[in-house]
C-alpha cells in the first residue's frame, strides 16, 4: 500500500473536508469529501483523495468535484466519486461513469416473513442459482438477435415487459423509468454488440450478487410504509448488476476513443484514464448515445433477473404472485452519466452529472421521483457487504443543494482482493456466513474470499455520515438471509 | 527463470507488473500475468490459437488494447491463453499469435472476471530490461 497521502485537506466539519485548488495547479474546483475523521484517515493511506483532485480538472466541473463516504481508490475517478460537468461547455469522461455502465440494485419486497422462507432458504437459493446464469463469462438463456439487441439499447426495461419479463409497474418505479433516451446502435461496436449478445439475463460476477434479506430495522414507519417495507422480519431481494461485457466494450472503445479527443480539443489531464471530450462534440455525443444503450441494456438485465427471482419463489413456495407479492420497490443506477438540471451560483444549469459508485438522491417534490414517492423522497438502495447488512434510504434537499442529488452506493472496499485471499479462504467464509445464517451459492470459492465482509468498510459507518451529513435519510435495514454470488 | 511478472496489490482492483529483456517480452509476460489472474496457468493446454493485429497512436495505449483485445477473446469466445509470441512491435503496431484452449468447466476454476485493463497507473520503463505496469478494473 502507498504511503499516506500528502495532499492539502480541510476540515469543514466532522463530516466534511476540502481539497483546496491550490494543492495542484490545473484544479478548477475544489475537492469535497464526505467521511469522518476514522474513515478520511483510510482513505488517506490510498490513492483516493489525489483521484478526488484529478477529477477537478475536468472542463466545465462545477461545485466541487465530490466524494461519498464510501469513497475508495479506483482507476481515473475514485469509486464513489460524483462530478458534474456543464453541458453547454465542459466534458464528459467515459472514466466518470466505468467500465460497467449503470452497475445497479434492484429492489424487490414480499408479503412474505422470515419464519415463512427461512426453511426452503437452501432450496430458494439454489433454484435462483439455477436459473439465473453467474460466474465468470456466464452466458445467459435469452439469446437475443442483434436487431433485438438494438431494440434493447433503445428501450431499455420497456423492451424486457414487452417481451413478459415482469410487470409495468416495475417500470414506473425505476430510475429514469429504466430508459436513458437518445440511446444509437449505430454508436456502439461490432465487438461490444459481440459480447452483449449472449450476456443479456447474465448476474456476472465479481461484487455482483442476488440476495434474499430480511428487513432487521425500521428507522422511519410512515417512509418505510410507503416503500411497501411494513415490518421487522419482512423478507425483500436485492438484485446488484449491471451491462456486462456489453458495458465494458463501451466504455473499453471510448476510453481509446476519447484518448485521441483529449489531445484534439488541448485538455490537460493528470490521468489518462480521465480521457474526456466536450458534451457537445461529436465524440462526446456519441459516447453519451452508446452510453445509454448500455445503460439500457442493464436496465433489462435486472429486469429479467427479477423476473426469473418471482419465477424461482413461486416455484420454491409453492404460492401464487398475489401471494408472495414481490412488487418493486425501486431501481437505481450507480454507475452512470445523467444530464439533469441543478442550481448552480443561484442559476438553473444544464449539467452532466457523473456517478461513480454514488447513487441518485432526489428529495421529496422533485419531478424525476414517481409519484409514488412524491411526498417522501427518491427511494437509494444501499447494499453492503454478504455478510453483513444493507440500507434503503431517501434522497434530500441537502443532497440536491450539496451533492448535485447523489449519496453512497455500498460499503467500499477496505482491503484489496489479494490481501483478503492471504487472510481468508473460501471454505471458512462460508462456513462463517453459514454459523451466522445466511445461506450461499457461488461458482467459485476464491471470488468468495474476495468479497468477505472483512474485505469491506461497515456499511453502517458510511450510511452514519450520509445521515449526518444530510445527503440521505434512512429508512430500513436488512440483513441476508440467502445470497447466490457470480 | 528471471521474474516474468508479478501481481499489484490495489484496494478494489488488481494489476500486473510484467518484465521482459525486450518489449516485446514484457508484452507477452504482461498478457500471461492477466490470465493467471483468471485461472491457473498449468490447467491450460495450448491447442487453439487466435492472431491479433492492431495499431494504436502510442505504446502505452498498444499495450492496453491488445490486453483488451484479449479480454474481448476470452469473453466472446471463452478461450484461456496462455502463450504469446509478440512477431512484430513498434511504437504505434503490433501482431501477436496467442495460444490457449477453450474454458472446460471440468478442468478450470475461473477465478475472476476482468473487466478491461486501464490506463491508471500505465507505465512502460526501460532500464536494464523492460518493467511494464497494468491496472485492470475487475
Amino acid at each position: 500500500m502507498a504511503a499516506e497521502w500528502q495532499g492539502k485537506i480541510r476540515k469543514l466539519d466532522d463530516y466534511r473536508w476540502e481539497i483546496p485548488t491550490s494543492y495542484k495547479e490545473g484544479m478548477r474546483v475544489p475537492g469535497l469529501i464526505y467521511a469522518s475523521e476514522a474513515m478520511l484517515r483510510h482513505t488517506l493511506e490510498e490513492k483516493a483523495a489525489e483521484q478526488v483532485a484529478n477529477v477537478a480538472f475536468l472542463p466545465g466541473i462545477v461545485g466541487h468535484s465530490l466524494a461519498m463516504p464510501d469513497i475508495h481508490w479506483g482507476y481515473g475517478f475514485p469509486i464513489g466519486g460524483v462530478a458534474a460537468t456543464r453541458v453547454r461547455d465542459g466534458v464528459v469522461s467515459p472514466g466518470g461513469v466505468g467500465f460497467d455502465i449503470n452497475c445497479g440494485v434492484r429492489l424487490l419486497r414480499t408479503n412474505l416473513t422470515e419464519a415463512e422462507v427461512r426453511p426452503k432458504i437452501e432450496q430458494l437459493v439454489n433454484e435462483l442459482y439455477t436459473s439465473i446464469p453467474s460466474g465468470v463469462g456466464s452466458k445467459g438463456k435469452l439469446r437475443v438477435s442483434e436487431k433485438e439487441l438494438d431494440e434493447v439499447m433503445v428501450k431499455g426495461s420497456r423492451w424486457a415487459v414487452e417481451k413478459g419479463f415482469g410487470d409495468a409497474e416495475d417500470i414506473v418505479v425505476t430510475e429514469g423509468s429504466g430508459c436513458i433516451k437518445g440511446a444509437n446502435p449505430d454508436k456502439v461496436s461490432k465487438k461490444a454488440k459481440q459480447r452483449g449478445i449472449p450476456q443479456l439475463g447474465t448476474l456476472g460476477s465479481g461484487n455482483h450478487f442476488l440476495e434474499v434479506a430480511v428487513v432487521n430495522e425500521i428507522f422511519n414507519n410512515k417512509t418505510a410504509g410507503v416503500m411497501g417495507i411494513q415490518r421487522v422480519g419482512q423478507v425483500v431481494v436485492l438484485i446488484h448488476t449491471g451491462s456486462r461485457g456489453f458495458g465494458h466494450q463501451v466504455c473499453t472503445d471510448y476510453v481509446a476513443l476519447l484518448g485521441q479527443a483529449v489531445k484534439k480539443y488541448g485538455i490537460n489531464l493528470p490521468d489518462r484514464q480521465l480521457a474526456c471530450a466536450p458534451v457537445q462534440s461529436p465524440e462526446g455525443k456519441d459516447y453519451l448515445a452508446a452510453m445509454a444503450g448500455a445503460a439500457n441494456y442493464a436496465w433489462t438485465n435486472r429486469q429479467c433477473i427479477a423476473h426469473w427471482t418471482r419465477e424461482s419463489f413461486m416455484k420454491v413456495l409453492g404460492k401464487s404472485r398475489k401471494e408472495l407479492g414481490l412488487e418493486q420497490v425501486y431501481d437505481v443506477a450507480h454507475n452512470i452519466a445523467k444530464i439533469e438540471e441543478h442550481t448552480v451560483d443561484g442559476r438553473k444549469e444544464e449539467l452532466c452529472v457523473h456517478r461513480k459508485g454514488a447513487t441518485r438522491a432526489f428529495p421529496a417534490g422533485h419531478p424525476e421521483v414517481p409519484p409514488v414517492y412524491r411526498d417522501i423522497g427518491q427511494p437509494v438502495i444501499i447494499p453492503g457487504d454478504m455478510g453483513r447488512y444493507s440500507y434503503v434510504a431517501v434522497g434530500t434537499e441537502t443532497a440536491m443543494k450539496e451533492t448535485f442529488g447523489s449519496t453512497c452506493h455500498g460499503a467500499g472496499r477496505m482491503q484489496s482482493r489479494s490481501a483478503a485471499k492471504r487472510s481468508l479462504r473460501g471454505a471458512d467464509v462460508l462456513r462463517s456466513l453459514a454459523d451466522r445464517g445466511i445461506t450461499v451459492k457461488t461458482g467459485s470459492l476464491s471470488s468468495l474470499a474476495e468479497e468477505a465482509s472483512e474485505a469491506y468498510k461497515d456499511v453502517s459507518d458510511v450510511i452514519d455520515v450520509t445521515q449526518k451529513a444530510g445527503i440521505s435519510l434512512k429508512i430500513m435495514k436488512s440483513v441476508p438471509m440467502g445470497v447466490v454470488k457470480g | 527463470m528471471e521474474k516474468e511478472f508479478e501481481i499489484l496489490e490495489h484496494t478494489a482492483d488488481v494489476g500486473i507488473v510484467a518484465y521482459g529483456s525486450d518489449m516485446k517480452m514484457a508484452f507477452a509476460n504482461a498478457a500471461r500475468g492477466m490470465f493467471s489472474l483468471i485461472t491457473e496457468p498449468d490447467d491450460v493446454e495450448e491447442t487453439e490459437y487466435r492472431d491479433i493485429e492492431l495499431t494504436a497512436p502510442d505504446q502505452e495505449s498498444l499495450l492496453v488494447n491488445f490486453l483488451n483485445e484479449l479480454i474481448f477473446l476470452f469473453d466472446v469466445e471463452n478461450i484461456l491463453f496462455k502463450k504469446f509470441n509478440i512477431t512484430e512491435l513498434s511504437n504505434t503496431s503490433l501482431k501477436a499469435r496467442s495460444y490457449g484452449e477453450k474454458v472446460d468447466s471440468k478442468r478450470h476454476e475461473l477465478k475472476i472476471g476482468i473487466k478491461a485493463a486501464t490506463y491508471h497507473m500505465l507505465k512502460i520503463e526501460k532500464n536494464n530490461g523492460i518493467r511494464v505496469q497494468v491496472l485492470f478494473d475487475i
